[in-house]
């Protein structure tokens, strides 16, 4: 039952990532801070079909994340998880195309290390 | 050359969604060890139970702020950038449970934090923003 939990964690968590990521880049940036403008970029947020996708997959892995934290310790569930720090950032230069240079592949695998020692 | 705005407005952002995660987090670990623990299992009763709790409503709210700013912040930095440094937010979690919930911090959790910190300075200074303005669309 736990490796069903990391893995509802680590899929949805990763494929949410990528769609709001490509949702909010779709969207823009929020430029106008006044009621109406909030309103408006609320309203287009909720017709993005990115973002529409990848809320439900993040709450999936949100309570996936709640029942793995009250069934297994956290020196389990945090290394567990951890995986989606290198997933992502993959995800993120093959399926976004972002330029993902030595510095940040290297960053990405010291701060997946370091999650991981936290956690023992 | 970085612009001095994006610069602030990154780190600003940035700042945001690792405070709110980490006490967000914080939150939810008080509530979900203090009764409102959820067992593994596909009943939607139990969640809701959960919800129910005051820690576990802080928790929520506070997760539902870092949804939020992380979306803004996903509006004009990759992905591959937010991952990295707002990770952060685990030393911050660290730092919470010393100076709040008396946990020791081992020789092993320094060396995670340390490397934690080392992972973000990798990142921290290369351009939050390297997709054109739209992002690019997913195949």
């Amino acid at each position: 039952m736990k490796w069903i939990l990391v893995a509802l964690v680590v899929i949805p968590g990763t494929v949410g990532d990528v769609l709001n990521s490509a949702g909010m880049k779709h969207q823009g940036e929020l430029d106008d801070w006044s009621w109406h403008g909030l309103l408006r970029f609320g309203w287009q947020l909720l017709h993005n079909w990115y973002i529409l996708i990848g809320l439900p997959a993040m709450a999936l892995s949100f309570f996936a994340l709640m029942a793995l934290l009250s069934t297994t310790t956290l020196a389990f569930a945090v290394p567990a998880t951890a995986s989606s720090y290198i997933l992502e950032t993959a995800m993120a230069e093959y399926l976004l195309r972002e330029k993902v240079d030595w510095h940040r592949w290297i960053g990405t695998i010291l701060v997946a290390i370091g999650v991981i020692l936290l956690a023992i | 050359m970085q612009s001095y705005h994006l610069i602030l407005k990154t780190a600003a952002v940035a700042c945001v969604v690792m405070a709110t995660n980490a006490f967000g987090n914080y939150a939810l670990k008080l509530g979900l060890s203090n009764g409102a623990g959820v067992r593994a299992s596909w009943a939607p009763w139990q969640y809701v139970r959960a919800l129910a709790h005051p820690w576990v409503i802080a928790g929520v709210l506070l997760m539902l702020g870092w949804f939020i700013s992380r979306l803004m912040l996903l509006s004009w930095a990759d992905l591959s950038y937010v991952l990295p440094v707002t990770s952060f937010s685990y030393v911050l979690s660290a730092g919470l449970g010393a100076m709040l919930l008396r946990e020791d911090v081992s020789l092993v959790h320094w060396g995670g934090i340390s490397l934690i910190t080392l992972g973000v300075a990798f990142t921290i200074f290369t351009r939050p923003g390297t997709t054109p303005p739209g992002g690019n669309e997913v195949p």
